[in-house]
């Protein structure tokens, strides 16, 4: 219970470590401090901002996925229209093309059939004046009677 | 709590040893006899203070030239819940965010440096006024630890916040508006009442740095006393018969760690009830009454 000079000693150390703590400790632990909470508080907001552009970007993928799936639905229907037509053009194609080759082998059998009755036609008209020939002999000149015959021919 | 007195062989009188003890080692050589001396300072009590302030700050420096906004370390750590716990309590009692640069680490500083000082007194009692006895080769030298324990160290203290309190009345009021306070509050604005006031404020505002200062000093000083009155029983251990000596010893023993672990409360208590004080009278000076 008894005072000196300490006591004011004693305020002037008081005061001295006051104003060190004021200007060395004290700020750079608080400046850490707000920091850091700041850091805090940005890192929740770039978590809350990283999950609405997650739930945006699902919703975009969903979209394509539909978006891609009604396109393919399109492409296959549309395929599946081309292919008939492809196949029914086919059809008309070869009915056409049968059709051709029928009538070709008609003309062709047609011709082959011309092509022999006239074979034939000589044949008999050389039948038949071997024939007279055999009958005559000597009566029927080939020569003078080349017009009959010929006019003969022609009717068979 | 030791026992180790250098007049162990010849035990000393009670009272003498515990009068010892409580001697400050000062400028003057012998315990000073009159109330106030201003002629007198107290080297023990400087030193100690003044070495536990710049060695926890230094250590509290040390902490913060490094501090990171990053993952922190231990020590940064725990320099951080420090200065969050003070923080708080300024954030709810100074609302005036311009005072609180100073006042968050005046508070910060009291409440290590009040804690260290106090914290003196788990040192056993004898250990270093024994090592200053040893050491100036003075077996009757003074010594005593614990600054917390002598008025001068904690009216000092509390002096300075008064000083904050003025200068905080200064720089919210103005030196007009805080005169105009002093003679006009509490009992009302009336030429009459001047006097009074200026009475009652002047026994407020040295009831509270009186009460400031003695609440610690009180504890403290208290602490110390039991310690030395424990640290007697086994001072008396070799003058008794050894059946009592030894129970007197054992009574040391289990008192001596009672009350050091009670000890720990009341060392963390007053030095936040300190801090706590300093707050809520540097926020008085920034209201009106």
């Amino acid at each position: 219970m008894y005072l000196n000079a300490t006591l004011l000693a004693q305020i002037t150390v008081f005061i001295i470590l006051a104003l060190f703590t004021a200007k060395f400790v004290w700020p750079p632990i608080v400046r850490a401090l707000d920091e850091r909470a700041a850091k805090i508080s940005e890192g929740l907001a770039d978590a809350e901002r990283g999950r609405q552009s997650l739930a945006l970007s699902a919703q975009h993928a969903a979209e394509a996925v539909r978006e891609g799936k009604e396109k393919a639905a399109g492409v296959i229907a549309q395929a599946e229209r081309r292919a008939e037509q492809i196949i029914e053009k086919a059809k008309a194609d070869a009915r056409l093309e049968a059709e051709r080759v029928i009538a070709a082998a008609h003309a062709e059998i047609e011709q082959e059939e011309a092509r022999m009755r006239d074979a034939l036609r000589d044949r008999v008209a050389d039948l038949a004046v071997a024939g007279a020939e055999k009958i005559l002999r000597r009566e029927v000149d080939a020569g003078a009677h080349a017009d009959m015959l010929a006019a003969i021919k022609q009717e068979l | 709590m030791a026992t180790a007195h250098e007049t162990v062989t010849v035990a000393p009188d009670a009272g003498e040893y515990v009068l010892h003890h409580l001697g400050n080692l000062n400028s003057s050589g012998h315990p000073q006899s009159t109330m106030i001396d201003f002629s007198i300072i107290n080297y023990d009590t400087l030193f100690f203070g003044a070495v536990l302030g710049a060695s926890a700050l230094f250590l509290m420096w040390l902490i913060a030239r490094k501090a990171t906004a990053g993952v922190p370390g231990r020590a940064q750590a725990a320099l951080e819940i420090l200065v969050e716990m003070v923080g708080n309590q300024v954030k709810t009692i100074i609302h005036n965010e311009e005072s609180r640069r100073f006042i968050g680490p005046l508070a910060l500083t009291v409440f290590i440096w009040v804690f260290l000082m106090n914290a003196m007194d788990f040192l056993p009692v004898d250990l270093l006024p024994l090592l200053w006895q040893k050491l100036s080769g003075d077996p009757h030298a003074y010594l005593r630890v614990v600054p917390t324990a002598d008025l001068n160290g904690t009216l000092g203290l509390s002096i300075g916040v008064l000083l904050l309190c003025f200068f905080y009345n200064i720089r919210i009021k103005g030196v007009g508006g805080w005169a105009h306070e002093l003679i006009t509050a509490p009992f009302g604005n009336h030429p009459l009442l001047y006097i009074p006031n200026l009475v009652m404020q002047i026994v407020e505002f040295s009831s509270k740095t009186i009460s400031h200062g003695m609440r610690l000093f009180g504890n403290m000083y208290a602490g110390e006393l039991i310690f030395l009155l424990i640290a007697l029983m086994g001072l008396a251990f070799p003058t008794l018969s050894p059946v009592g000596g030894s129970l007197l010893w054992l009574g040391h023993l289990v008192l001596g760690t009672l009350w050091a672990i009670f000890h720990i409360l009341i060392v963390v208590l007053q030095a936040f009830i300190f801090m706590m004080l300093t707050l809520v009278y540097l926020g008085q000076a920034h209201q009106g009454h």
